[in-house]
């Protein structure tokens, strides 16, 4: 290495890493934007191959910090939230604005929920959201098929 | 509440976890407040998220005092747990002083037989079972906590919501090892 190369050497270095830095933090922007289009990317050929297995990991990990299945904690209790009116546990309290919105949970409309609730129903009180559509398709799958099974 | 909440405050007074992350998570609250004065409908938005969260801190921290309590924790993992349970502490008192200080009403822990109830607690019957249920929660809250950062108005609100998610993480972390479970083989596992 000639003196030159060394007097690069770390330039190089601090080149290569800014280039991985920028390629990694190229993918904020991107998701940011899929996200963004997420809804209308879910199409119902995406949301028919939800898979119930990878739901039910996926409803344990991103759902189960507030929801179960049986249970009203911090969410209301989801066992039988396919096919039900949006607000409509007697017991549970929620926002006036899910329980004025009249949807009923379907596959469409939970898809448009777990995308952005507050995009969907303005003025409910989850701030969670999903931003991956073949997630959002498996949960939707599992709560499905844990509906049917009540 | 017993030893368990003694020690806990042992702790936490002791090693000064709740001053060192009650002052760390608060740093912004002032300028939350006045945000909240200039823009009340996005202050509220925010405020009803950090009640979630205070909601899910008040079934972290009864969810360790009833393991605790349960006699299924040997002594060896009782003080992490003790030590977990007073993050949950730390996590609930500042959200309920930045929920004050934006103006709102911090949601009440609710009473020990809804959370018994709500958590299964009654199939508990091994060590090995509360450590999972103290995973699934902590991963549940880790993923809630990321998943929450979007929609929060406040840049500063967010970066407490991804403060509290690394140490739902780092509890979650500590467990799955606990339990012998393996970690994650792909990256970016959380939050998606």
């Amino acid at each position: 290495m000639t003196p030159r190369q060394r007097a690069l050497h770390p330039v190089i270095w601090t080149l290569l890493l800014a280039a991985g830095l920028m390629s990694a933090f190229s993918l904020t922007p991107k998701q940011a934007g899929a996200d963004e289009a997420a809804p209308q990317a879910s199409s119902a050929g995406i949301l028919a191959r939800g898979d119930a297995l990878r739901g039910q990991t996926a409803y344990e990990s991103r759902c189960g910090g507030c929801h179960s299945l049986d249970a009203d904690r911090i969410g209301p209790r989801h066992r039988g939230v396919y096919g039900r009116k949006a607000g409509s546990i007697a017991d549970f309290d929620y926002s006036e604005a899910l329980k004025a919105s009249g949807v009923v949970w379907d596959a469409a409309s939970l898809d448009r929920w777990l995308s952005g609730p507050e995009a969907f129903i303005p003025g409910q009180r989850m701030g969670f959201s999903v931003s991956d559509a073949g997630v959002r398709a498996d949960i939707i799958a599992y709560l499905k098929q844990e509906s049917e099974r009540r | 509440m017993s030893d368990v909440v003694n020690l806990s405050r042992r702790l936490v007074v002791g090693r000064g976890f709740l001053s060192a992350a009650a002052v760390g998570l608060l740093a912004g609250a002032p300028a939350l407040a006045a945000e909240g004065k200039k823009k009340s409908d996005p202050a509220a938005a925010d405020v009803a998220i950090l009640n979630v969260a205070l909601g899910l801190e008040h079934e972290a921290i009864e969810a360790y005092q009833i393991g605790a309590e349960s006699g299924l924790v040997s002594q060896g993992v009782l003080p992490v747990a003790v030590l977990f349970q007073s993050h949950h502490k730390s996590h609930r008192d500042a959200l309920i002083n930045a929920i004050k200080q934006m103006g709102g009403s911090p949601v009440a822990a609710k009473k020990r037989a809804d959370y018994e109830k709500a958590l299964g607690v009654a199939a508990l019957k091994s060590e090995a079972d509360v450590l999972k249920l103290a995973a699934k929660l902590e991963l549940g809250a880790a993923n809630a906590y990321l998943g929450v950062i979007p929609s929060f108005m406040s840049k500063d609100l967010a970066k407490v919501s991804a403060r509290l998610a690394a140490d739902e993480t780092m509890h979650w972390t500590a467990l799955a090892q606990a339990l012998g479970q393996p970690l994650p083989q792909a990256a970016l596992t959380f939050g998606a």
